[in-house]
């Protein structure tokens, strides 16, 4: 009985001493690496900003201002979406977009949408999906440059009824053997533009009015559900 | 009596070791261990090599720190002891790559946490760190590592050729950006089920018939009677 009950202490004392140096270790590494990786997730972000916006077109820290908005009709999800807005000078000089195309053949696919306060696109680039290797991927800028073909696109130009793939009589390519991931794209770029067309004015006074206060999904919803 | 034993075959014992981690019982290819990240990480060569590196890297400091505490180790709490060390000293590698390779991380991004999950390492706790000296125990979680990542890599290297018409896509992951661009492009665009799950399952399949065959031939050579010796 004794043995056993000693049997039982020595392993939950190795256990415990093994626990705590296991934390140390885990809490040391933290120490060392927390910080780059902040950074370079900070960097990562600002990079695939700067693929879909030229940097030479604001001046402003773009990754730092940040506004929320919500429209599960026109921003493909339910969800807020997170908006960067650029400034030049003070003036708005563009907004982008982390849209979501929530038709793509294998669920929703993630985008990132850059508009000049023209409303013409700066670049558009696909940040996760998970369409068919080979067929729908062709939408990534590593695979194919498929996604420039928006660049100095606007909701005129192609006029609205154009925006569509071409196998529904719009103005965009489609890939061979996958039509539904284009479309899906297509669309949720439009309807980006849309989105901005709308609520420009009001993006940028909330951006400028959250400026020294912590931007908050709850509290800053475009359009109520 | 282990150190005995390791005393005496010591130094045909390093090879045979080594060939028993890395061809013998080769993770992947014999044992079958360790399945998960194996057919869900290689799509390229690339891939393969990187998780291949982690892993081993891994093996060797588990196996390492396993050995040098084997003789506080309570049997009823053994394996709750290894995933601990493993967990934390995987946490640790997730965390250092996500710092100092960040673009490769992004890429093995899930599979770097679930080495935790790779029966291989358990098991090579269990079966060998457990029971030798660091030495012995380091040595073979090299060898088992450096058999693994070799699966990975010819599992990567096959798909990303027939499924891709490339090889050594995404090197700049591994060795900067200089390296982008650079890699070899078949005059072939590549068969997509290679790419897709069933792939792996079929690349694997091949390269362990293929290690099969040889490891048969082997046998009917003469060398045959000395292994039979040494394994009775």
């Amino acid at each position: 009985m004794a043995d056993s009950e000693r049997q039982g202490l020595r392993a939950i004392l190795a256990v415990a001493v093994i626990a705590v140096c296991a934390a140390g270790l885990i809490s040391v590494s933290h120490r060392i690496s927390a910080e780059r990786i902040e950074r370079n997730v900070a960097e990562r972000i600002l990079r695939s900003l700067h693929e879909v916006l030229d940097p030479s077109l604001y001046d402003n820290d773009l990754v730092g201002t940040q506004v929320w908005a919500i429209d599960p009709d026109l921003l493909g999800t339910t969800d807020p979406v997170q908006v960067f807005l650029a400034t030049r000078n003070g003036e708005p000089a563009a907004a982008i977009f982390a849209a979501v195309a929530p038709r793509g053949y294998n669920g929703a696919i993630n985008l990132l949408v850059g508009v000049d306060a023209a409303g013409v696109i700066q670049g558009v680039r696909v940040t996760d999906h998970r369409e068919t290797p080979g067929l729908g991927d062709q939408i990534e800028i590593a695979i194919s440059d498929w996604v420039t073909g928006f660049d100095g696109t606007s909701l005129s130009d192609p006029p609205l009824p154009q925006w569509a793939v071409a196998a529904d009589g719009g103005r965009f390519d489609a890939f061979t053997g996958a039509t539904v991931t284009p479309r899906a794209v297509v669309q949720a770029v439009r309807d980006t533009l849309v989105y901005f067309n709308g609520h420009q004015a009001e993006l940028f006074e909330r951006a400028a009015a959250a400026e020294d206060v912590e931007t908050n999904p709850e509290s800053s919803g475009a359009n109520p559900p | 009596m282990s150190e005995a034993a390791g005393n005496n075959t010591a130094m045909s014992g390093a090879g045979s070791l080594f060939a028993d981690g890395f061809w013998r019982n080769n993770a992947a290819f014999v044992q079958l261990l360790g399945i998960c990240p194996l057919l869900a990480i290689t799509t390229t060569l690339v891939n393969g090599l990187a998780l291949g590196i982690a892993t081993t890297l891994v093996l060797i400091a588990t196996n390492s720190v396993v050995s040098l505490i084997r003789g506080a180790l309570v049997p009823s709490v053994r394996i709750l002891i290894f995933v601990l060390i493993i967990a934390s000293l995987v946490t640790t590698v997730d965390m250092l790559t996500n710092a100092f390779f960040h673009d490769l991380y992004r890429v093995l991004g899930l599979f770097i946490p679930l080495i935790i999950t790779n029966c291989t390492i358990l098991a090579q706790a269990e079966s060998v760190a457990s029971r030798h000296r660091i030495d012995h125990a380091a040595l073979s979680g090299l060898a088992t590592g450096l058999g693994f990542a070799a699966a990975l890599v010819m599992l990567g290297g096959l798909r990303e050729i027939v499924g891709s018409g490339t090889l050594f896509s995404g090197m700049e992951f591994l060795l900067g950006e200089a390296l982008r661009g650079v890699y070899l492009n078949l005059p072939y665009d590549g068969m997509l089920a290679a790419i897709l799950p069933p792939g792996a399952f079929f690349g694997l399949a091949i390269l362990i018939a293929a290690r099969n065959y040889f490891a048969d031939r082997k046998k009917t050579n003469p060398s045959r009677r000395e292994e039979a010796a040494v394994r009775p």
